[in-house]
């Protein structure tokens, strides 16, 4: 047993660290450090810098533009870019659309949409949950019928994170409503998003951010070679989705960041011992997560097998303690304050309680370890 | 980086746990503590498996193991709720070793001279520091006056280590247990424990004082969260292993939501417990950080509390059943969860840190 990083991981560390501080704009950081609201621009702007340096997609293969990096160096790369104060790398195009492509897409696909999701040059979104259908996602009813070279789309789409940036969405559809077993008929589809009968319709959360929408789908043509995997085959691609990099979920990095922020912010409080142990249970939670994520790691790294269901903990845990320190920092601003980090601190708080409803549930991780890891 | 026990660690542990389930069942534990206390037997059992040589140095001819060598065996007698007094063996070896006092090693390995740890003091609760028991220099020799509590493993003891306060500060000592007044009772987790009174008994003192009592404490708190997780394992499994054959309204309970969760709750307090009791092992070894190591025991003190209360709310009636392991794992587990600083305790000292 050896807990500390080998020479060679520490070198790695340094080596992305120095590039960070060479390299992330001070005003992309100072964004993200006061929680200001990030335009498309400014994601770009990152998403592009990763990319001139070889470093926006390492989990590709090395064909596509990956780095090669084993799974120890990937989860260090993205734990210092959370705490350096990166801005997010956006998910739905580099990790979760290029991951169908590369697992299910025809050649063609991957020759049109990698290189484009690579250089930034598309912005994607994802089409999953609708109106009726949220944990139950296999019950969606937008539906697709085949009509010659085409499918035509009818139907609406809901927390669409980032639509109204997006320039491609993928979608699963109904492609055969009268299956038994409605997973079957479902299907995994790319629209152009200025496809006539689209439209992008905000939805304002409670800390007044526009960052989801409504998405919705009048006759739709969709020519037939957006088809991903085969027809009828979409929750295939959607389950090996679900548990891809389900590894990057406990962000770390970032709560890291979060937590020796805290404790300058609210330095004076460190006094009361109530909010003293509070703060400190936090700590001591994230560091039992950041250990159990490297076990997870080093069993992947030594079985060659991927993640199994349990990961589904990280993200539970990971999510918990994002909410926790949102909470505390939002009880350590002056409740007279009105400077915009107090402001921004506030809707930050209100913002966090999504981590634990989003990219499926904390209940439904509870259902997928009951089920998958406990047997139940 | 890696979490493995190597191939030595993994097969002692593999055979500490080998012998337990053969020899160490619910029920024969049952007859242990129905009578004496201990047994003779297991002791002798774990000596000739080399664990009382185990935290010996090689240099004294034990087998020089450190908190992560102990920490597969501390997980599989945290399974088997082991009442056999053997983490304060290996605290006063310890002592011994670093206290320059070496001369009963060799009976201490063959499994004859069995040693306790005497340090806490009525209403001393968690303070280190607050030994009042005192130490007095006649000629060459020391002799102690005063009270030790809840001494774990004294009524079997040969020779005791005990923490008593001089003019010069708190140091160590080691008296023969036959010269103290042992009141003997029974631990709320069926350990035998006895409460010590030194009446002007000669002492060998010790060198290394306070910073020696506070790296043994720290190397037996490290060591206590790895049982902690080995009695949190085994009321994990056997939890889960009754929602799968209960069964009420025609299914088994397991089937039901609200318990499925409840029992992934406990499942991830389990993992996270399990990764800061390596952090705390491994850190000890690495010449102590009571920092990290009192981030551990605040974990395990806390999972140790949710997982034995939940593991007997989803056993319902039976989980307050003195015949099932269960509760004697909440026995075990409430104590654990106290042992060397609660969890309020140790969150005061991180933030002292």
């Amino acid at each position: 047993m050896d807990l500390n990083y080998s020479a060679e991981e520490l070198a790695f560390r340094d080596e992305v660290r120095a590039w960070l501080r060479a390299n992330l704009p001070q005003d992309l950081r100072e964004k993200v450090e006061n929680y200001a609201h990030l335009s498309k621009e400014d994601l770009l702007r990152w998403h592009r810098a990763l990319a001139k340096n070889g470093w926006v997609a390492p989990a590709w293969p090395k064909e596509w533009g990956g780095t090669g990096w084993n799974v120890i160096q990937r989860y260090l790369f993205e734990e210092e870019l959370g705490y350096a104060g990166a801005p997010p790398i956006i998910p739905f195009g580099v990790t979760m659309c290029a991951a169908v492509l590369l697992r299910f897409g025809s050649d063609a696909q991957k020759k049109r949409f990698l290189p484009r999701i690579y250089n930034g040059d598309d912005f994607w979104c994802q089409g999953y949950s609708e109106p009726g259908s949220g944990s139950d996602l296999a019950s969606l009813k937008t539906k697709a019928v085949r009509q010659g070279d085409h499918y035509v789309v009818n139907g609406q789409k809901i927390w669409t994170t980032l639509a109204h940036y997006a320039d491609w969405i993928f979608c699963l559809v109904r492609t055969d409503p009268t299956l038994e077993k409605r997973q079957e008929g479902i299907s995994f589809l790319l629209m152009d998003m200025k496809t006539p009968g689209i439209t992008v319709r905000p939805l304002i959360l409670m800390d007044g951010a526009h960052e989801v929408n409504e998405v919705f789908f009048d006759d739709v043509k969709v020519p037939l070679e957006n088809l991903v995997h085969e027809e009828g085959k979409g929750w295939t691609v959607a389950k090996y989705l679900l548990g891809y990099e389900r590894m990057n979920t406990g962000r770390i990095g970032e709560s890291r960041r979060q937590l020796a922020r805290l404790k300058d912010y609210a330095a004076p409080m460190m006094a009361n011992p109530r909010w003293r142990d509070r703060l400190t249970r936090v700590e001591v939670e994230l560091a039992a997560l950041e250990i159990t994520n490297l076990r997870f790691l080093d069993r992947m790294r030594r079985t060659g097998q991927p993640p199994g269901a349990d990961v589904s903990m990280l993200k539970i845990k990971g999510t918990e303690i994002q909410q926790a320190l949102t909470e505390l920092m939002m009880e350590a601003t002056d409740p007279t304050a009105s400077d915009p980090l107090s402001d921004a601190v506030r809707k930050r708080y209100l913002s966090t309680r999504k981590t634990t409803i989003y990219a499926g549930s904390n209940e439904i991780q509870r259902n997928i370890i009951a089920k998958m890891t406990l047997g139940l | 980086m890696n979490f493995d026990y190597n191939e030595e660690q993994q097969l002692l542990a593999d055979s500490v746990r080998r012998y337990l389930q053969d020899k160490y069942q619910f029920e024969q534990r049952r007859k242990i503590v129905a009578g004496e206390g201990w047994s003779a037997e297991a002791w002798t059992q774990f000596a000739q498996m080399g664990l009382t040589g185990l935290p010996v140095s090689t240099e004294h001819d034990g087998f020089g193991g450190g908190a992560v060598d102990l920490m597969g065996i501390m997980e599989a007698f945290g399974e088997a709720l082991v009442v056999e007094p053997y983490l304060p063996l290996v605290m006063a070896v310890r002592a011994l070793e670093r206290g320059g006092s070496v001369g009963l090693l060799p009976r201490v390995i063959d499994g004859s001279m069995k040693l306790a740890w005497a340090h806490s003091e009525k209403g001393a609760r968690y303070d280190v520091d607050a030994v009042r028991l005192g130490a007095k220099r006649k000629g060459s020799a020391w002799t102690l006056e005063g009270e030790k509590a809840a001494v774990i493993g004294a009524p079997t003891a040969d020779r005791l280590v005990v923490t008593a306060r001089a003019s010069d500060g708190v140091a160590l000592y080691l008296v023969d247990r036959a010269k103290a007044e042992v009141k003997a009772y029974r631990t709320m987790d069926e350990r035998l424990a006895g409460d010590v009174t030194l009446r002007g008994v000669e002492a060998q003192r010790l060198e290394g004082g306070m910073p020696l009592v506070e790296e043994v404490l720290d190397l037996a708190t490290a060591l206590v969260c790895a049982e902690a997780v080995g009695a949190m394992k085994f009321a994990c499994d056997t939890t889960l292993e009754y929602l799968k054959t209960r069964k009420q309204f025609g299914v088994p309970i397991g089937a039901f939501q609200a318990l499925q969760h409840r029992m992934v709750d406990m499942f991830i307090s389990l993992e996270q417990a399990r990764s800061m009791a390596c952090l705390a092992c491994s850190r000890a070894d690495a010449g102590g950080d009571a920092r990290a190591i009192s981030s551990a025991k605040i974990k395990i003190s806390d999972a140790a509390r949710h997982i034995s209360q939940e593991a007997v709310q989803l056993h319902g009636g039976m989980g307050m059943s003195e015949e099932l392991k269960v509760s004697h794992a909440f026995r075990r587990l409430t104590v654990l969860a106290r042992e060397f600083g609660d969890a309020d305790h140790h969150l005061a000292r991180f933030a002292a840190l």
